[in-house]
This record gives structure tokens, sequence and C-alpha cells, in this order.
């Protein structure tokens, strides 16, 4: 286990309050409006911070905006060689999803392959209008073409660096560290 | 994210052999499972390129529909052997069957024999993974686990329930996996039946063996009710149908002495008016369709476990992070 000597604070509990704001503001500016708008978190923080991003939009529009849960671990293309033993958590979306605007919510975008799985499974619900995505880190290192649209922090770092991003409602409290791996 | 202990198991041939950790995380894990029957699109991916042979020497309705439905959900290619247009008929044996279709590269085998411990046999045999289905007299794991899903969805929890098994337990794989599982979980189970349906000693599982079903009852949260195995009988061990209903049928009339709700299961199928009365089994406290449904969320979960993974020595490497 690093020691916490090695653990650089990259994003503060205000830092995180405010880029998280500046998106709601984002999302409501590109969709001009909460019309048709659901937005979805992915397990397990991302669900958290979907929730902080949907409070935020309620507040700035006065409309309480719908929101889901998504797990992927059913998902995901490396159960085969990952060593730790998968958690499935749960999902809760509407039955039908179709023409509805979708933005997607998740902690960390790093290969993007969370993110590929996530694109599966929501297409098995139904044909949304548009998938957006929303994250509070980019840490680059993609391995597939995917993007976010709306980035809290892009933070460069090496492969050998791990992002850890805790929020009050799991951890205790909210912030995100980068340490070496 | 916390990281859970790994299922090491290559097989599920029975609940005696499980942990206490190992049953929790299997109903904690059929707990998601249960909303993709739920969906539009019934299907995850996460089986996907996995064969599994469903090897049923013996009738059934639910637990291979079941399996079916869990295995199809997963995205696994399932094929049901037909044994009674197989050859087994011309008098191939078991392993010979298996070993042929594992010549067609096979990854998994469910199956259900009218012998206690073919599955092990089985399983020391072939290379694939082997789920028992019901062995003979012995275990019928997936089941006693979804009655411990159903108690627990029910009550919110399984440790100090009590839980009466009522009926032909002797015979009954169904009863011995919810005793084994039940007992595991912290519950107190108690059997009730004819005496020549209650096995001898039973009280060494830990059970407590009721005379009379009033009694059973009156100690219950919830009864297990089993049914009458005709097929199996080869002596008679009790009078009539119509005594054993009048003696240990489970009826309105005896569920209403006990004074308050009491849970009614049913592991299927039923045998109206013989060891549960219609009313009952159609009332407002019986959970036996819900069974029914956890049953498919509980074989997803235990397929899932199974087919995951990786060996014991994996699980030193550190947590990934990869998104």
């Amino acid at each position: 286990m690093s020691s916490r000597e090695n653990e650089k604070l990259v994003l503060d509990a205000a830092m995180m309050r405010r880029s998280i704001r500046r998106i709601a503001h984002e999302v409501l500016e590109q969709n001009q409006g909460t019309d048709r708008l659901l937005v979805v978190g992915i397990q397990t923080r991302g669900v958290n911070l979907a929730q902080r991003l949907a409070h935020c939009i309620e507040e700035i529009e006065g409309v309480k905006v719908p929101m889901g849960k998504l797990d992927i671990t059913l998902y995901r293309d490396d159960l085969r060689h990952t060593p730790v033993q998968p958690v499935v958590r749960s999902t809760d979306l509407p039955s039908d999803i179709t023409g509805l605007v979708v933005v997607l919510v998740d902690d960390v975008l790093f290969t993007g392959r969370t993110i590929r799985a996530a694109l599966d499974a929501l297409v098995d619900f139904g044909r949304p209008a548009r998938i957006i995505l929303a994250v509070l880190i980019d840490r680059g290192h993609r391995e597939l073409p995917i993007r976010a649209d709306f980035v809290c922090k892009n933070l460069p770092t090496s492969k050998n660096e791990e992002v850890v991003v805790k929020v009050i409602e799991v951890d205790g409290k909210d912030g995100v560290w980068i340490k070496p791996l | 994210m916390t990281q859970t202990m790994l299922f090491n198991r290559k097989h599920l041939l029975g609940l005696e052999e499980l942990n206490r950790e190992e049953i929790q995380l299997i109903l904690d894990t059929a707990e998601p499972f249960k909303e993709i029957s739920e969906r539009q699109i019934k299907k995850v991916p996460v089986l996907r390129g996995k064969t599994i042979v469903n090897l049923f020497f013996e009738p059934s309705t639910r637990t291979l529909t079941s399996f079916e439905f869990a295995e199809k959900r997963l995205s696994a290619d399932t094929i049901n052997v037909n044994i009674s247009q197989s050859s087994v008929v011309k008098g191939e044996t078991l392993v010979d069957t298996a070993r042929n279709l594992e010549a067609m590269r096979i990854d998994m085998v469910v199956i259900r024999h009218s012998s206690s411990g073919a599955p092990a046999f089985l399983a020391e045999r072939i290379d694939s993974n082997v789920i028992n289905a019901g062995d003979g007299w012995h275990e019928h794991p997936t089941q006693g686990l979804l009655d411990m899903l159903t108690l627990r969805d029910h009550f919110g929890k399984l440790k100090g329930l009590k839980v009466a098994i009522v009926g032909d337990v002797v015979h009954s794989r169904v009863a011995r996996s919810d005793i084994w599982g039940l007992r595991k979980m912290g519950a107190k189970v108690g059997v009730c039946g004819p005496p020549t349906l209650i096995p001898g000693r039973i009280e060494e599982l830990g059970v407590k063996v009721y005379p009379h079903i009033e009694d059973a009852i009156a100690e219950a949260d919830a009864v297990n009710v089993l049914r009458i195995q005709l097929e199996r009988m080869q002596s008679n061990t009790f009078p009539s149908l119509r005594e054993y209903n009048n003696l240990f049928g489970v009826t309105s009339k005896r569920l209403e002495q006990a004074g308050r709700d009491v849970l009614i299961l049913h592991p299927g199928p039923m045998n109206r008016g013989v060891e549960i009365d219609s009313d009952v089994a159609d009332g407002l406290n019986q959970v036996i369709l819900k069974q029914v449904t956890n049953g498919v969320a509980v074989r997803m979960a235990v397929l899932f476990l199974l087919a995951g993974g990786m060996p014991a020595a994996a699980a030193q490497a550190a947590s990934m992070r990869d998104s």
C-alpha cells in the first residue's frame, strides 16, 4: 500500500462542487433546458456524482430531472481476465429510454472501456435520442475511440499512476488524489 | 470499491460443503440479476460464447426451464439433451454421455439424476463445471438457495428465522439442501411429517422434529410444504392421501390457529388437496410464484459465479481500476 505522502490532492471538495455546477449549466445550455433529460450514473461513484449533477440542474432550472443507475459489470470485456471478484450492483433505468437525452455520468474516464460497456447496456433499454458523457476526471490513455462531452478536470497522468476519487456518501470525504501504483 | 472474496469453486454440488460467506455471496449476487428478467430485452452478454448442456435424467418443468432462462438471459448457448431420446436408452453410461458432449467443446453441465452423488461422480471425470439440479434424495442446491432468497426478501434476514419443513422429508433433496443452507445462515429448522417419512437421526443435523403439524406451524415464521412424492414411494408409508391431508395437510384452518401470518413456500409441483389446500396455495401468505421468479435470478448468479473469476492465485494481485 502506497504511503499517504505520495498522494497528491488534485481536486478538493470546493473545486468538485464548482465544476459539477459548471457542468450542470453546460448540459442545460446544450440541451436548451431539461426536456427529455435522463441523468444516469455508472456504479458506483458515478451514481453519487449523477445525483449531485441532477440536484444542481434542479436548483438552476427549478425542474426535477429523472435519474437512473447503471451497473456495467455484466457488459465488461475483461471479466475472464480480472483477478478481482466482480461485484454486480443494481441497475435502475426506465424500461424504455427511447427518445431521451441520456447524460451518462462517471468519475474517471481512462481507457474508455467502461463507457463502451455502458453504451452496450443502454442500447438494450431502447433508442435514446442522444447519449452525452459527463465525467469528473479525464486522465487520458484512451484505448477505444471514446470521448467525453463535459469534463470537470483534465488530468494528464502516466500509466504508473492511479487516480483515486472519493465521495462523501461512500468514503466520508470529497476529493480526487493522484498517487503512484 | 471493496474487494470481495473470490468465488473459488468449480462446481455447485450441494450446500453442505459451502460456508456462510459463499452462500451470502450467491444470495447477494442474485439481487441485481432479478432486474434483468424485468427488462424489455432480458439479456446481458456476460456468458456469451459459453456452451451449457442441461442433462436431465428426471422430469422437470420448473428447474429445467428456470436454468434454461438463466442461461439464455446471460447469452450462453444452451443444449437440452432429451435423455429419453438419447443413446442412454441404448445403454450409454453417464460418463460416456458427458465425455462425448465434452468432445464437442462445452463449458458447463447442469445435471439432474435419480442417483444421489451422480453430479459429484461426473465432476471427478469431466473438465466442465458441474451444477447439481437435483440428485436422488441428496441435494437440490439451487432450490435451497432460492428458498433462502425468498425468505430473506420477505423477512429481511435469515438469522434467527424459524422455518418448518413439512411433508415427505426422507425422500426430499429439497429438504436436505434447505436444512444445510438455513442452518449455515443461522436459521432454526424444524421438520414435520408422518414418522415413516422423517429420517431417523435427523436431529443430528441440528433440526427439531415435530410429530404434530399444529406444533410445527405454531413455532414457525415460514413453512416449506413438500410434495408427497407418489412416484418415489415404494411402499405404503401412510394409509391414504386423504388421511395424510387430515393429519398433515397445510390447511387454512391450521394456519388460522397459529394466530399470526405464517409464510408458505412450496417447491412445486403441488398436489392440491393433499399436502396443501388450494385456498392456502392461492392465498395471501404464500410466496410460491415468487420462489419461481427468484429461481431464475439465483441460477443466473450461480452460473455467473462459477463461470467467471480466476483461480485463487490470481487473487494476490492488487485491485485494478480500469475505466
